[in-house]
């Protein structure tokens, strides 16, 4: 019989606050988006007035990590899993910080005229959306063959992120007078790609946490 | 300049940190020093190893680790025929030390003690002056020929072993009037006195203060650079603290042995693993 670890209370509480931070950014990419597409700036502003609370998960998990790491001397795939964690959480609060970016350029955007859309921002936002949930999943279930399937999923993202950047581009040359609000939107679509390469950060964290594997530049 | 980085308001040594080399990597590049293969022992009818086989390194530090019964202490103690002395016991396999194989025919026990010191859990100081506990070796060795000869001898062990400034004004004072820290480095210092080449350490701390143990811990790793040690300890962030290689022993049986790095990162065995978590049911 494997006796109750107080340790593993405390990992999975861990566990619990890098998943509700990782709710957290993803709701604010959403909500950032959602913002952006149906030009409303209240809920822009609603996703700026949330990040502080953000924030402070991050820092909750900082000091969990170092309270665990100095009280418990975590060894093996406990101290991977804490080490794992205690640089997963400022990825997942600078993917909320891009979010706060698409935000801010939505609250810009929406007080000029509307700009033809470009449908493929949707598209890499839900792109980078289910990138995360599924970074999550993988993450939760210490699953490192599903961290590796979503970091070959980022390459649509950068493929979306190239037609969307040359689309802008074009849009600029075509029609000099939309260019400041084209500029805005190329910053959105770049918002968007660095947060499919946090969320391949998240996996290789996941990755190193379930088998031990250091994979960051291995390409 | 070359050797230096220069940052915007400092200067770095990027020879030094060029330089840096994990334990992990100094490991690899060393030579066998101790060659335990298929070694059984058995204490009358009960056995206590089973068929082990490990290298041990040269001028690097093996942790031996494992729960109580696991056969650790009787590896460690097989390691120089400590054993011998206990009656019933029966060894089967080889130990090599340099290729040679300490438990063939006719092989001076003696010597064999000499090349191979102990430092055992609690300080075991003759009750004589400090000065004389670490002469003790020297004069029955006949290693040194004049006083002043044996004064120099007496003293180099005694700053080997971290002890010299604390004790060098009352070198006639009782060794029994030492701290226990201090008791315990005094047996290092007896055991380095007469030069050996490998030095076991079964539990050296285990009865002492974080302090004292703390100063046995960097003793450890400053005298690596001059003599292959084995230390079993009980102590997992000692082992980690220390220990280029750590050997994971369970019923006898030689589970693991790896780097101590990867063996605190990333264990091989689940078992090793389950132990070293405190999974272990």
């Amino acid at each position: 019989m494997i006796q109750h670890r107080h340790l593993d209370d405390e990992l999975n509480s861990l566990r619990d606050r890098v998943l509700l931070l990782g709710g957290e950014a993803e709701s604010a990419l959403e909500r950032a988006m959602y913002a952006l597409m149906e030009r409303d700036s209240e809920v822009a502003r609603e996703v700026l007035a949330h990040d502080d609370a953000v924030d402070r998960i991050e820092i909750e998990i900082d000091r969990q990590c170092i309270e665990v790491i100095a009280l418990r001397q975590p060894a093996a795939r406990d101290l991977r899993f804490v080490i794992a964690v205690v640089k997963m959480a400022p990825v997942l609060e600078r993917i909320a910080d891009h979010a706060c970016n698409i935000a801010r350029a939505a609250i810009d955007l929406n007080n000029e005229p509307e700009l033809k859309q470009n449908i493929k921002l949707r598209q890499m936002a839900d792109h980078a959306s289910s990138m995360l949930r599924a970074a999550l999943d993988a993450f939760t279930s210490n699953d490192a063959a599903a961290a590796r399937e979503v970091i070959a999923r980022d390459m649509e993202i950068n493929d979306l992120y190239n037609q969307t950047f040359h689309d802008l581009i074009e849009m600029m040359v075509s029609e000099p007078s939309t260019a400041t609000r084209d500029a805005r939107m190329l910053f959105v679509a770049k918002h968007i790609e660095r947060i499919g390469d946090y969320v391949t950060d998240i996996c290789e964290l996941t990755v190193y946490m379930a088998e031990a594997a250091i994979i960051k530049h291995s390409n | 300049m070359s050797g230096e980085v220069i940052g915007s308001n400092r200067r770095l040594d990027s020879n030094r940190v060029i330089s840096y080399r994990s334990r992990e990597e100094g490991l690899s590049s060393a030579n066998v020093k101790i060659s335990a293969r298929n070694l059984n022992f058995f204490y009358g009818k009960s056995q206590a190893l089973f068929d082990v086989s490990l290298d041990i390194r040269e001028r690097m530090v093996m942790a031996l680790i494992g729960p109580s019964g696991c056969g650790k202490s009787t590896f460690i103690r097989s390691l120089n025929r400590m054993n011998d002395i206990i009656a019933g016991t029966r060894v089967e396999g080889e130990v090599l030390i340099d290729g040679h194989n300490i438990y063939a025919p006719g092989m001076n026990v003696v010597n064999l003690r000499r090349k191979v010191g102990m430092v055992f859990q609690k300080s075991n100081p003759f009750p004589k002056s400090i000065f004389e506990n670490v002469a003790y070796g020297l004069r029955i060795n006949r290693l040194a020929n004049r006083r002043d000869e044996l004064a120099a001898m007496v003293e180099q062990a005694l700053r080997d072993a971290a002890l010299w400034s604390e004790v060098k004004d009352r070198l006639k004072s009782s060794a029994l009037s030492l701290s226990g820290g201090q008791q315990q480095r005094l047996c290092i210092a007896r055991a380095l006195a007469i030069r050996p080449e490998i030095i076991l350490m079964d539990e050296p701390a285990s009865a002492l203060d974080p302090l004292a143990t703390a100063k046995i811990e960097e003793l450890i790793v400053e005298l690596k650079s001059q003599y292959t040690i084995v230390i079993v300890t009980h102590n997992m962030q000692q082992a980690a603290r220390v220990s280029d290689s750590t050997a994971f022993f369970l019923l006898g049986k030689l589970i693991e042995v790896n780097s101590t790095e990867k063996m605190f990162t990333a264990p091989g065995e689940k078992l090793t693993e389950d132990y070293i978590t405190g999974r272990f049911g």
